[in-house]
């Protein structure tokens, strides 16, 4: 079990990303947060935006759309749930409205001593569909990190 | 402008990168352990060069091509990127699980 609490990211092939966590409370209580409407807003979306649940049933074929709002604007994730099995499972599509590409998303609840291993592996449509949940880390300070990116390719074209 | 992880989405671009990892390698070594056309190989290496994860080494008739492993440690920096934004996500998790536990215990006392 991955013993600190941080959050580990792999990439087992192509078109997968998978993150696992450990949180210090019961599975029933993490599964809880993740399929309870009510509980969603308290830490779902991306930190400064506000999180509204539009649509959320809970159960296998069943919708949810979740809207994010920030001063920059808005940001709206939808998707259908696959297979729910309490407290161990949860299947899911997931998309972000704008941007191509659905994701599979199979998430795992493992307790262990009282403390809860999560487990998501979402698998991509494609390969530039990953790289571009990848790249989503950088949209805060995505043009500053183009520029290094940028200067660093200059340096190296100077450099031969 | 290809960026590195645009060159990196390609597969047979990350096998050539395997082999380089090895040891510096000419064309024609690539062309024989990737089963694929030198033109093709040749397009490949150009947009790895592009990306600045290849280098040439001229050596006398002979180009030798080489790993450039700087850019990557820009991949992973977008990883590390992408790790923040999720535990920046999990941290406020790890709270509300702290805050429906102290609830749950003051709800049931013993």
């Amino acid at each position: 079990m991955n013993q600190n609490n941080r959050t580990v990211i792999s990439l087992p092939s192509d078109r997968e990303i998978l993150i696992t966590r450990v949180f210090d409370a019961p599975r029933e209580l993490v599964f809880r947060a993740h399929t309870d409407p009510a509980l969603i807003p308290l830490w779902w979306g991306p930190g400064s935006t506000t999180t509204i649940v539009e649509k959320m049933d809970v159960r296998a074929g069943g919708k949810y759309c979740f809207v994010h709002r920030s001063e920059d604007g808005e940001y709206v994730f939808h998707g259908e749930f696959r297979e729910i099995v309490p407290p161990e499972r949860l299947v899911q599509t997931s998309e972000l409205e704008g941007m191509p590409g659905v994701v599979l998303e199979t998430i795992t609840f493992e307790e262990q001593d009282g403390k809860t291993m999560l487990t998501v592996l979402d698998l991509c449509a494609t390969v530039e569909d990953r790289d571009a949940i990848l790249a989503s880390g950088m949209e805060e300070g995505l043009s500053e990190t183009y520029n290094r990116l940028a200067d660093l390719l200059a340096e190296q074209d100077a450099a031969r | 402008m290809m960026t590195v992880f645009e060159a990196l989405a390609e597969p047979m671009r990350r096998r050539i990168l395997d082999l380089l990892r090895e040891r510096p390698r000419l064309v024609g070594e690539l062309v024989d352990a990737l089963g694929i056309s030198q033109p093709g190989v040749s397009k490949h290496l150009r947009v790895l060069r592009e990306a600045g994860l290849v280098r040439v080494r001229q050596d006398a008739q002979r180009r030798w091509y080489e790993l450039r492993p700087e850019p990557l440690a820009e991949v992973n920096h977008w990883l590390e990127a992408y790790r923040d934004l999720l535990e920046e996500k999990f941290t406020r998790l790890d709270g509300l699980l702290r805050e429906l536990q102290e609830k749950e215990n003051k709800d049931e006392p013993e």
